[in-house]
């Protein structure tokens, strides 16, 4: 419990604190000022108004994403699952590069085309590994899933990289920046959409902890102790594709999250799933606010894809965690 | 009482892994399940365990077809000890312990105290009181299978399935467990079936016997007249010298050679 809520004091604080940051500074004693009227605290605007949406939707996509990547490997029992393993990733983002190379123009309750493709390419994979999940009931092992997973993500890369061979030079450029991953978001529209899967995919992960736990030591033993196993590697799978689905939408597929913060909150709380899981909820969101925080500072007013950041900041300090260990 | 009705399975449908193999296990019974690699035994303990469903007959316990049971009820009555067991993350040897706990709680229900004490209780009881901080993957063969043991015992089921329990253990070990396995079964009547290689240690710990030999029942009954030597030839192709040892209290077997 002390733990949760210093994760939950860490991503807070980054909520707070990270919009404060930027080209113009603002303090937060202003941003708060009841006695100004919000049209003339230009501080409170560009906090409301410029920034948090911002820093929202890194939450969002890093929460999600470092979720996912929990999941994922607990159900594959594998510590290399991550969330792009069963070609969610892939899925979303082939849907975007579409809807950018076919310059597709629509729009639903103000969210627009492109992250909206992007969802629906998720959920495409998602069917896909709906059905071998169904397909595995019959005697298959995990392995199957996990190589059907990535046999999955090569493909779906393929057809991704055919279609831009074709496209012209700006829509090439486009999707290669949305493939970086990027967390500039426009308003709180985006933000509402993607809540919705995510709340969807929380009502599952809230049955998942002592599920987890008990699947990492194999399904015949999960089975054993009275996990109804096809039942919770479904509800795991579907939960954390949706969480992955709404989190490359908004944020495009930013790297290294789904896979380094599950491990980083397991080398402190330990492996207990009921801790693992939201502390990890929260890390990933503070984890994410920071490199977005390092992305628009470091090389302002130029900013960098937070996905690249992501790499650069979290494997070397993965690094020196593993072997300061060992 | 635990009774094996007429089952049939196959993995591929060419292919019979067991053909209308019956017997029954009274309370408290510790039934041995002796035969050659690819026998069926491994697949008997699961369709009892309940993790697969025959093609024809049934598995019941205490009348209730065990795949009529829920996977929650099930666990309640049926634990499972398997030969090996591995975890993907590091798991301490109280949670492993804990883990048995779960078909007793509700779907968002949290261990109680009275979970952790009887978690505490199963330790104690099979020696490992003092490994309950440590992390399970660095204990030896002989303190996991202790741990595994005490989960199943958490589980507090009345039926306990141990598949090749001993397969993995040095002497020492092998001869510990079989005296925890005794001592449980005397002190709360557990019924056991143990799937085993090891004629010895089923003539020392079983007080009842079935052989399988290609997915049948070769013989079953009281140890003493099942364990024969007519029977290990048979079922294993190996002259044995099977004699009551009076030190030891049972029956020993001594193969001699490869039978022609």
């Amino acid at each position: 419990m002390v733990t949760i809520g210093g994760f939950g004091a860490l991503a807070f604080g980054a909520c707070l604190l990270a919009p404060l940051v930027g080209s113009t500074p603002i303090h937060l004693a202003r941003v708060f000022d009841r006695s100004i009227p919000f049209a003339d605290n230009v501080d409170a605007q560009i906090f409301f108004v410029a920034r948090l949406p911002r820093v929202l939707a890194a939450a969002l996509v890093g929460s999600g994403l470092a979720v996912a990547g929990v999941v994922f490997q607990a159900i594959l029992r594998n510590p290399l699952a991550s969330p792009d393993t069963l070609g969610v990733s892939a899925g979303a983002a082939l849907g975007a590069m579409l809807a950018i190379t076919f310059h597709a123009d629509f729009s639903l309750l103000s969210v627009s085309a492109v992250p909206l493709a992007s969802f629906a390419g998720s959920l495409g994979a998602l069917a896909i590994v709906y059905g071998l999940s169904a397909a595995r009931r019959r005697g298959q092992s995990t392995m199957v899933l996990l190589l059907a997973g990535v046999t999955l993500t090569a493909l779906l890369s393929a057809v991704v990289r055919f279609v831009q061979y074709l496209a012209d030079f700006t829509e090439t450029f486009q999707t290669v920046r949305w493939l970086m991953g990027s967390l500039d978001v426009a308003g709180y529209g985006p933000i509402v959409a993607a809540i919705v899967p995510m709340a969807v995919a929380s009502v599952g992960f809230a049955t998942l902890p002592r599920v987890l736990d008990l699947m990492s030591l194999g399904s015949e033993a999960a089975a054993a102790r009275g996990v109804d196993v096809t039942r919770a590697e479904r509800v795991a799978l579907v939960s954390a594709s949706l969480s992955t689905g709404a989190a490359v939408s908004l944020g495009g597929p930013v790297a290294f999250v789904g896979i380094i913060v599950p491990h980083l909150v397991r080398l402190i709380v330990g492996a207990d799933h009921r801790l693992v899981l939201p502390a990890s909820a929260l890390f990933g969101a503070a984890f994410l606010i920071g490199c977005d925080l390092v992305a628009r500072t470091a090389l302002a007013p130029v900013e960098l894809p937070v996905g690249i950041v992501t790499a650069i900041i979290g494997g070397p300090f993965f690094l020196w965690l593993l072997f300061r260990k060992a | 009482m635990l009774r094996v009705d007429n089952i049939s399975f196959a993995y591929e449908r060419s292919r019979a892994v067991l053909q209308g193999v019956s017997f029954e296990a009274g309370r408290g019974t510790i039934l041995g399940l002796l035969g050659p690699n690819g026998s069926g035994k491994t697949t008997l303990l699961r369709l009892i365990a309940g993790t697969l469903t025959p093609l024809t007959g049934r598995v019941t316990l205490d009348a209730a077809d065990v795949r009529r049971l829920s996977r929650r009820d099930l666990a309640r009555k049926v634990a499972v000890v398997p030969q090996e067991t591995h975890t993907t993350f590091d798991f301490t040897v109280l949670d492993i312990v804990l883990m048995g706990r779960y078909p007793h709680l509700g779907a968002f229900e949290l261990e109680g105290a009275d979970d952790v004490a009887i978690a505490h209780e199963a330790l104690s009881a099979t020696g490992t009181a003092h490994l309950a901080p440590r992390a399970f993957a660095t204990l030896s063969g002989g303190e996991k299978q202790r741990v595994v043991i005490a989960s199943a015992l958490a589980q507090a089921s009345s039926v306990l399935l141990l598949d090749e329990p001993t397969a993995s253990l040095d002497l020492g070990y092998q001869i510990e467990i079989a005296a925890l396995l005794t001592r449980l079964n005397r002190e709360r009547g557990t019924t056991m079936v143990i799937s085993t290689h090891d004629l010895n240690l089923a003539a020392a710990l079983c007080t009842e016997i079935v052989l399988l030999r290609q997915g049948q029942v070769l013989a079953r009954g009281a140890t003493a007249d099942v364990l024969t030597a007519s029977n290990v030839r048979t079922l294993y192709g190996v002259d044995a010298d099977v004699q009551f040892h009076p030190r030891a209290g049972h029956l020993t077997v001594v193969p001699i050679a490869r039978a022609n």
